[in-house]
């Protein structure tokens, strides 16, 4: 038994690092890895291209009723932002890595520019892409 | 090509039963389905039955063997698995079947137990059906992949949560009479609005429940029915699927479903009718706003205007186009592998003039019926017509 996932670690190991990528084809569609071809067109190669250092939040929702992984994270806000040719989707985290005001007036709003890192879940420590609203 | 018709339908009550096993509720299906139609056991050349979560709920796979001695029949058996449409794969595979001369008489269906479950790992069970490594590791539930699309259609199209409130009274004033359904109680616009958040901007009654159930049904080739003098009035005359990308974020557009859409397109030309030509639907509201999305994936309603549908009476009972006079999966329940069968018993039902709520549609002719899986990555849609 292992936990790792060859292609989707290194990204995220990347990501925490602050050197998040996309793969882009030929075509310039963007993907996330593991990919051997675009799933949009089917071209090759693929080549890392780093994201943009903010992407745009396009939706988002605070979740109240977590699955057992996010018990002790509830209630959280999972957010899909546009970060250039690809988007993500993370766990959005104020500067101090809380979530205080969720419940009581949204961090985030749909256009809230957001950095986008790699934090813990607090239930069990596993990894998770975090979602930072910055100044612009 | 042979046509393809409804002999029998069959479904268990849907709700609560966390006790029954699973090959319990599909065996009371197949049962009632068989007694519908009219049909032996024996002359079932295939079994085509959709399971979800199984292997996680009943530590159960390799169900289709198990679910064939359920209801004593030996022939070919599969289980289909695409999320919440399970079922409605399996049926589209039965008619294939069946159109193709594989087989005169399928039984197709499905079945799921939840409620042994806890909520969480009901939830945790249901977020499968998103990308793992991509979504569930991000905290997207199913209900907070659903609250990703309203708000980003709420931002598209505009519409609020009073909009989908009544989808979900509607809904529930469909399930009154309904001997299958979950709950057989009203919700106001009122009471949907103040229930507690789930996954803003939905709340409890924008979701669907938790819903332990089975579907049936016997699919015959036309010249079966006429050989055997088997009474199977409705036809399933178009079968349509579509596929998008797995994860929500992978879509062009956030706001729609175009597996949904290319689904209804390829069962519209396949049934040679349009989405004008349609009496009475059946979508899969997994939320409120799965049905809006449906609507408009269906071509009842111009983009930006299902949301409208509910509230301005399109789709109520007395409305032009009834959508789901079930109650829908948001109040007669949504036995995940199961809900794409128990769509096409209750629309057979509409059509025939035997369902509580065929009063409301005494007239109709070409029913649809719509089941999507995941975040609708997998969309299933049938047309079924009144043949005799
Ligand atoms: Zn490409």
């Amino acid at each position: 038994m292992t936990d790792r996932n060859e292609g989707y670690d290194e990204w995220i190991d990347a990501l925490s690092e602050g050197a998040g990528y996309a793969l882009v084809c030929p075509e310039g569609h963007g993907s996330l890895p593991p990919r051997r071809v675009c799933p949009e067109c089917g071209a090759s190669p693929l080549s890392e291209e780093p994201l943009p250092e903010t992407g745009t939040v396009e939706t988002y929702t605070v979740v109240h009723v977590p699955s057992p992984r996010f018990a002790d994270d509830a209630p959280y806000v999972t957010a899909v932002a546009r970060f250039g040719p690809i988007r993500l989707t993370g766990i959005v985290r104020g500067v101090d890595g809380d979530l205080e005001g969720v419940g009581d007036g949204d961090p985030v709003e749909v256009g809230t520019a957001v950095e986008a890192g790699v934090g813990e879940r607090e239930t069990d420590d596993g990894r998770i892409v975090v979602l930072r609203p910055v100044e612009t | 090509m042979t046509e393809v018709r409804v002999a029998g339908v069959g479904l268990t009550r849907f709700g609560s039963h966390p006790e029954r096993t699973g090959r319990d509720l599909f065996a009371e299906a197949a049962d009632r389905a068989f007694a519908d139609a009219g049909v032996e056991r024996d002359d079932v050349g295939e079994l085509n039955y959709g399971n979800f979560m199984g292997a996680l709920a009943e530590h159960q796979g390799h169900q289709a063997p198990l679910m064939a001695e359920a209801a004593a029949v030996r022939c070919p058996a599969t289980r289909y698995e695409s999320a919440c449409a399970s079922a409605g794969v399996a049926v589209r595979e039965a008619v294939r079947t069946v159109r193709s001369g594989e087989a005169d008489v399928v039984l197709a269906g499905g079945m799921e137990r939840m409620t042994n479950l806890d909520t969480e790992g009901a939830t945790e069970g249901l977020a499968i059906a998103a990308d793992d490594l991509f979504e569930v590791r991000a905290g997207v539930t199913f209900p907070g992949a659903y609250a990703l699309m309203a708000r980003a259609y709420f931002e598209a199209h505009g519409g609020d949560r009073e909009d989908l409130a009544h989808v979900a009274s509607k809904n529930h004033e469909n399930a009154l009479p309904n001997e299958y359904a979950q709950f057989r109680t009203a919700v106001s616009v009122e009471e949907a609005l103040d229930s507690p958040p789930v996954a803003e901007p939905l709340h409890l009654y924008d979701a669907c429940p938790i819903t332990d159930g089975a579907s049936a049904l016997v699919l015959v080739s036309e010249e079966y029915a006429a050989e055997n003098d088997v009474d199977a009035p409705v036809a399933v005359t178009g079968t349509g699927q579509g596929t998008d990308r797995m994860a929500l974020a992978d879509r062009a557009d956030l706001a729609s479903t175009p597996a949904a859409a290319d689904a209804a397109t390829a069962a519209y030309d396949d049934a040679g009718v349009g989405p004008a030509d349609v009496d009475v639907a059946e979508v899969h509201d997994c939320f409120t706003i799965a049905e809006v999305l449906a609507v408009e994936s269906l071509g009842f309603a111009e983009p930006g205007e299902g949301i409208a549908a509910a509230r301005d009476g399109l789709t109520t009972a007395d409305g032009d186009l009834p959508v789901n006079l079930s109650g829908g999966l948001k109040a007669k329940g949504h036995p995940v592998g199961a809900t794409g069968g128990s769509q096409i018993a209750e629309l057979t039902r509409l059509l025939r003039g035997d369902h509580p709520n065929s009063e409301h549609v005494p007239d109709a002719d070409v029913g649809v019926a719509h089941n999507a899986g995941g975040t609708v990555a997998s969309a299933v849609v049938h047309v079924l017509e009144v043949a005799e």
